[in-house]
């Protein structure tokens, strides 16, 4: 395909989504048929558009890859289109540009964003059971019945949709912005989306918010970070006078303002160092939007959405948005890490802590969408913890595997809901929560597809060896901390080996969970009548699960390296290391000859210890969850096994290490504190009431004597005038006589004087003035 | 040539004559004959004019669509049509004074203007540029140079006209 | 050897017929018949001027047409709105139409 063809499939790319949520808005919401019709011809659209693209990049690989040459490599920016924003004032350097661009990177998002909400929009259809009878409770989950708000949730799918492929193509940091915010804003409305919901106050529902607050908390906390990430966006600008990606990461542009000196509040920064900050900077707003510590408390409570929304906002596409954009700033950060070992140390520490931490919370959560929320953090402080040891490619490739099979579980999780929520009409009981895996058991005859593509995501994410994609791109995060802790400098020795060791307890307890989930959810008797009466989904929900399962499996034989044994010999090319390389290879490789960056990209060779540890804790921890959860399955009424076992530690685990009530502690009470006693009795009612009133009280005293000053002086006066035009109205109000012929017998007239005044009477007037 | 003028008298004649007949008949049905001979007597002002074409298009459009018009608007409004009712309303005499006045400024204007002098005669224009006129116009009613745009928003105008004379005049249901 | 002023005298003299035909006479269709000598007298006027002055190009000649066009479409919509007030209020007198009146 010629070139602007491919630049007019990019740009249409988000345009169905976008046009479809006008649509639904204003033409369809009335119609369930037509707006899930309108919202499915636009992600398949956007599919078909999407992969056309994407394959056409990933075609210029495979003809390297035949060739054994480099060409991609020389000019990454395949596809790239831009038009000056907003030109009023174009003579200014340096305008805005908003456009399209598209390199390997791009291309592999593109793959991967539009086909996991494809899946997930024939899911929604599903799971609002489409073709039921309507339900009636606005803004509640209405048990087997049709969804009552189906189109408005379909909108808003598309808008989120919109919003995600903007930032995917986007080729500018402020384009990518908006798409950030369009979807922060639709992750508003979608975890909102049963905003009449409440959960009666019984104590063990005590830490769930309603989808209304859980809303709220979660727009309040992502913007948090996303005000700083704005501020790094304008010291972006600042820096390299331009926010288009390709011009500011090169490494000619890259070089110069590392070169320079920038001084700010009497501190001198050389421009590397500045650029760490920056790069912090952004990264703040990933720490939000991908849920890492601190700011990771949204994430869980987010789950009050419906199950959809979960799997596509708060999986697939918008938690890993975050962790796209630093990888699409990824230059920018080298240069800062090297500068100062301080960025590694806060990114790979971060990624971590947080893959870590909320691996142990999800050990010992109840709720099936629970664990995959905290295993979702988890995982992205694995991406996190990758890029900050520089492990450009083995991040991303994690967050390609990781979107399939946690769009997977999600979705899983959704079809397991909803087989429990059948069994709950069933049995008439509707106190049981549905959710909690202590109340399921034995669903794996009832729901065989569901389990069966659950079993391929859970292992997916527990790394289980040499089939699964998440063993691959587990394993690359791993090697590349273990090669970092031998040929690192400065802090990144030592950070690598904490990195290393945390990720593979992370890794241990996450394939611990996973069976536990599986065994809870799967296995043993049905511990409920719920349960016990659970069936399997429908076709458009059981379908998606397969094809999410395919890629779940597949994914992960496109980024086998070539040094594995065996393996690497069967397939003889990473390919995904040498394609997303590509996109910044010549970059890295001057900024590492120039000495700015630590390393270039780097093909790691063969390490038998990091493949052990991988493939150990893999099998180890679901091995340790099978003893603990498989062998002897829960009976109904059993207390957790790890309750006796880890004591007081798994109350703290269960409560999320608190984390919650520690910012309800230090942050929100005092803040609330702040805001209602000193600012609203002290400062509003004390001080600034006062002034108001005083301030009345002297406009009033003015306003009396005004009054009375008009009154006396005025009144009779208008009075007076307004009876002088009633009487000249009654006397001239005969001309509107009604009759049309009098009306233009006077018009002829007037003209006629008007005529001769001009002709005549004019002329010598001004004759005799002169 | 003192034919042509013999001519162009008997044709003003003709004209402001039965001129005088439509605004003052009382009976509307004989204003409506008198009607129809001013306008032949214009179409022959037209032939005096050297535009043959005018004038037949006078004939077929005044004479021949918009006179039957009226005559059948008489003939629908005839039950009030009594020769016995005063012709004129009740500011007639202020309308025939405002109409001289004017009509008399008007005739004082060209007079000053063009005089007796100023275009004494017509141009010498021979006889295949005037018989030419037609094509001349034909092809300008229908060239983007010229009157095409004119041309087509006149249709639309006849169209609407016919469509709201027909919505107007409907009886209403 | 007719000079041009003759033609404007007698339109002019037209015009002012129709202007008083349309200002004094008390039925609506009179009315409209004395519009249509206004209209007349405007085409004389517009014919003289093309023949004395630019014979060559026919920009008069189409004007006429283009005002004939106006007057037949007058016509029309004027007696359409003649017949459908004589149905809804039994007259064409034009004077008693005047509930525009203050």
């Amino acid at each position: 395909m010629d070139k602007e063809t491919l630049e007019l499939m990019t740009w249409l790319i988000p345009v169905g989504p976008l046009l479809s949520f006008f649509l639904i808005t204003l033409f369809a919401k009335h119609n369930k048929t037509l707006s899930a019709a309108i919202a499915w011809a636009a992600v398949f659209t956007s599919l078909g558009l999407g992969w056309l693209v994407s394959f056409n990049v990933i075609g210029l690989q495979v003809e390297d890859m035949q060739n054994g040459t480099h060409e991609l490599r020389k000019n990454p920016v395949v596809i790239a289109d831009s038009e000056a924003w907003l030109p009023f004032q174009p003579e200014i350097e340096n305008w805005l540009n908003m456009g399209v661009a598209v390199d390997p990177l791009t291309a592999v998002m593109l793959f991967m964003v539009p086909f996991a909400v494809t899946m997930i929009f024939i899911y929604s259809v599903g799971y609002h059971n489409y073709g039921k009878p309507n339900g009636t409770h606005l803004g509640t989950p209405n048990h087997g019945k049709q969804e009552p708000l189906f189109s408005r949730f379909f909108a808003f799918m598309s808008l989120f949709a919109a919003g995600m492929l903007t930032l995917v193509v986007a080729d500018n940091l402020l384009l990518a912005f908006m798409g950030w915010e369009i979807m922060g804003l639709c992750s508003y409305l979608l975890i909102g989306f049963w905003y009449a919901r409440e959960y009666d106050p019984d104590p063990k529902n005590a830490q769930k918010l309603p989808p209304r607050r859980a809303s709220i908390k979660a727009f309040m906390t992502t913007r948090a970070g996303d005000v700083f990430m704005l501020l790094g966006i304008v010291g972006f600008y600042k820096l390299f006078g331009t926010l288009t990606f390709a011009d500011a990461l090169s490494a000619g542009s890259l070089i110069a303002a590392a070169g320079t000196e920038y001084s700010m509040y009497g501190m001198t920064f050389d421009g590397a160092t500045w650029m760490g900050v920056l790069g912090i900077l952004i990264f703040i707003g990933t720490v939000g939007k991908s849920a890492q510590w601190p700011l990771h408390v949204w994430l869980p409570n987010a789950m009050e959405g419906p199950t959809p929304v979960s799997a596509v906002i708060h999986a697939a596409a918008m938690v890993s948005a975050g962790v796209y954009v630093v990888i699409r700033i990824f230059p920018l950060l080298a240069v800062g890490m090297e500068a100062s070992g301080n960025v590694s140390l806060i990114i790979g520490g971060i990624g971590a802590f947080t893959a870590l931490m909320a691996a142990t919370i999800a050990v010992a959560q109840d709720d099936v969408k629970g664990v995959l929320a905290y295993s979702t953090i988890s995982q992205l402080g694995f991406m996190i913890a990758a890029l900050g040891i520089g492990a450009y490619i083995a991040a991303a490739f994690h967050l390609i595997t990781h979107a399939f099979f946690k769009a997977l579980l999600f979705l899983g999780s959704g079809s397991i809901i909803h087989g429990m929520e059948h069994g709950a009409e069933h049995v008439h009981d509707h106190h049981t929560d549905p959710q909690d895996m202590m109340n399921m058991g034995g669903l794996k005859d009832k729901m065989p597809v569901t389990f069966w593509t659950f079993v391929v995501g859970g292992f997916a994410l527990s790394g289980f060896p040499f089939v699964t994609a998440g063993f691959w791109s587990k394993d690359e995060i791993l090697a590349d901390a273990y090669y970092q802790i031998s040929h690192g400098h400065g802090v990144i020795p030592l950070l690598s080996t904490a990195i290393f060791w945390m990720l593979a307890a992370a890794a241990l307890l996450t394939a611990f969970y996973t069976m536990r989930q599986i065994a809870l959810t799967f296995f043993g008797e049905p511990r409920t009548p719920l349960a016990e009466h659970a069936h399997e989904s429908n076709g458009y929900m059981i379908w998606p699960l397969r094809g999410l399962a395919f890629f779940a499996i597949t994914a992960g034989f496109v980024g086998i390296p070539e040094t594995f044994p065996v393996l690497g010999q069967i397939f003889n090319y990473n390919f995904f290391h040498h394609f997303v390389g590509e996109t910044i290879y010549e970059t890295m490789k001057v900024l590492y000859a120039e000495g700015l960056v630590a390393h270039d990209i780097i093909t790691l060779p063969f390490q038998p210890f990091p493949v052990s540890i991988s493939i150990g804790v893999a099998l180890g921890g679901l091995g340790l969850g099978w003893l603990v959860y498989g062998v002897r399955p829960l009976k109904e009424g059993q207390a957790d096994p790890l309750v006796r076992v880890l004591g007081p530690i798994h109350t703290f685990l269960r409560n999320k290490w608190y984390w919650d009530e520690i910012y309800s502690f230090f942050i929100i009470k005092p803040v609330v504190w702040f805001s209602e006693y000193f600012v609203y009795e002290v400062v509003d009612r004390g001080v600034i009431d006062t002034i108001l009133h005083v301030v009345a009280k002297v406009f009033y005293a003015i306003g009396q004597f005004l009054k009375r000053t008009e009154e006396i002086v005025f009144g009779d006066a208008v009075d007076w005038v307004k009876d002088m035009f009633l009487v000249m109205a009654k006397e001239v109000r005969i001309l509107q006589s009604g009759r049309i012929q009098e009306y233009a017998g006077l018009t002829l007239a007037f003209t006629f004087l008007l005529t001769l005044l001009i002709l005549y009477v004019l002329p010598i007037l001004m004759q005799y003035l002169q | 040539m003192y034919i042509e003028q013999f001519v162009f008298f008997i044709l003003a004649l003709i004209t402001l004559l039965s001129g005088w007949f439509v605004v003052t008949d009382r009976n509307l049905f004989h204003a409506a004959l008198a009607m129809m001979l001013t306008f032949l007597g214009v179409a022959g002002l037209y032939v005096l004019l050297d535009s043959g074409f005018l004038a037949a298009t006078q004939l077929l459009v005044y004479i021949g669509a918009i006179s039957i018009l009226i005559i059948f608007a008489i003939m629908m409004t005839r039950r009030l049509m009594k020769t016995t009712e005063p012709a004129y309303n009740s500011m007639w005499q202020g309308a025939l004074l405002i109409s001289v006045f004017s009509g008399a400024g008007l005739v004082y204007v060209i007079v000053q203007v063009f005089g007796m002098s100023n275009y004494l005669q017509k141009p010498d224009t021979s006889d295949a540029v005037l018989n030419g006129t037609v094509v001349t116009l034909g092809e300008w009613l229908v060239s983007a140079d010229h009157l095409v745009i004119p041309f087509e928003v006149a249709s639309v105008l006849l169209l609407a006209a016919l469509i709201g004379s027909i919505v107007i005049a409907r009886a209403e249901k | 050897m007719i000079p041009l002023s003759w033609y404007l005298v007698v339109a002019a003299a037209l015009f002012f017929l129709g202007v008083y035909g349309v200002l004094a006479r008390r039925n609506a269709v009179a009315m409209l018949m004395a519009v249509e000598l206004m209209l007349n007298a405007v085409n004389i006027n517009i014919v003289a001027f093309w023949r004395y002055v630019s014979p060559e190009e026919p920009l008069g000649v189409a004007w006429v047409l283009f005002v004939l066009t106006v007057a037949a479409a007058e016509a029309a919509v004027g007696l359409a709105l003649v017949i459908s007030v004589y149905r809804s209020r039994d007259s064409v007198v034009a004077e008693e139409l005047d509930s525009l009146k203050y």
